[in-house]
């Protein structure tokens, strides 16, 4: 596939959210950049002055960080491959007919 | 991100049942209709689910400090409509609800209509109508997706001031404290998440337009157009 005026303004936007981020870790230093959602937690807390989920988790839960990486992983994965499958198929297809 | 299990008390969450549910009826027989009679489709369809699937997986860092993914559903809005997207949708929260304690079970329907009917309704009607303006299709196709992963944030912000008003500024209050961090953390995930889907579009368009002009996405005319002028 040639490169082209997409891939050129795909490449600068890329960089231009990777120089954000150093920038990010500048401005914030020390951050670990944890998820929004125990920011979010942090919010719930200060504005109700304690919230206690009414029900804990029903369904399986990671153990730990590996298995929770490992499973998001997997889900990407899983996700690329039938996007370069369908890609490839076609693609194929395409020269073929 | 997603609401997580109990963080959502009555009658919040059961309000985003009963608000989601009918949405995802819809879509699932718009799903079925189209996995009936259109079956060359069902590559394309998978191709959407796929990229809700990697997208939502991907923890990314953001200038502010926190991390956050992208929603990947402005692909799945543009080329079969919300209430297909509310689907896709369904299916990528659940593993995600049961596999990996992220989001929850009751929290479900709030979630779907975030990421799955809200971001994608206005994902759709930005496509719409920037083509009807005439605007470049991959402009357009970047700003659909940048919003439908954007909205989708200042929904769940939404949906969390709701159910949390602060004391002091009751929903306004609560809305700024929640958007500070979901809406802001998200902009440059989502510009960035707009600018993928615009480059895959140009593949789909390479190797499958005729896919996307008998979805009434886009007409052959504009491809036409598109496969004269650029790269």
């Amino acid at each position: 596939m040639k490169i082209g005026t997409g891939e050129i303004i795909f490449a600068v936007i890329a960089v231009l959210f990777v120089a954000s981020f150093f920038y990010g870790m500048a401005a914030n230093p020390g951050s670990e950049f944890g998820g929004v959602d125990g920011a979010a937690e942090g919010v719930i807390t200060d504005v109700t002055g304690g919230y206690e989920p009414w029900i804990e988790n029903l369904a399986f839960e990671p153990p730990g960080g590996e298995t929770e990486s490992l499973l998001f992983a997997l889900q990407a994965a899983i996700g690329a491959l039938v996007i370069g499958y369908f890609f490839g198929y076609y693609k194929g297809k395409g020269r073929s007919d | 991100m997603h609401i997580f299990e109990g963080f959502l008390p009555s009658p919040w969450w059961q309000l985003w049942f009963v608000f989601s549910i009918p949405v995802i009826m819809f879509g699932m027989y718009r799903l079925n209709k189209l996995v009936s009679e259109r079956r060359d489709l069902l590559p394309l369809l998978a191709v959407a689910g796929a990229f809700i699937f990697v997208l939502s997986s991907l923890k990314l860092p953001s200038v502010t400090g926190s991390s956050s993914h992208p929603t990947g559903t402005g692909m799945a809005a543009i080329m079969f409509g919300p209430a297909v997207t509310a689907v896709l949708s369904v299916i990528v929260l659940l593993y995600q609800a049961l596999f990996l304690a992220h989001g929850g079970l009751t929290t479900l329907g709030a979630n779907v209509a975030s990421m799955g009917i809200i971001g994608p309704v206005v994902a759709y009607l930005i496509y719409k109508a920037g083509m009807k303006a005439n605007i470049n299709f991959y402009v357009v196709v970047f700003l659909a997706a940048t919003f439908a992963d954007w909205i989708t944030y200042v929904v769940t912000s939404t949906q969390l001031a709701l159910a949390f008003p602060s004391q002091a500024g009751g929903f306004w209050g609560s809305f700024q404290a929640f958007a500070a961090i979901f809406a802001t953390t998200q902009v440059p995930l989502a510009i960035m998440e707009g600018a993928l889907t615009a480059l895959i579009f140009k593949y789909i368009i390479q190797v499958k337009s005729d896919a996307l002009v008998e979805l009434k996405v886009i007409s052959q005319e504009t491809v036409n157009k598109i496969r004269g002028i650029s790269s």
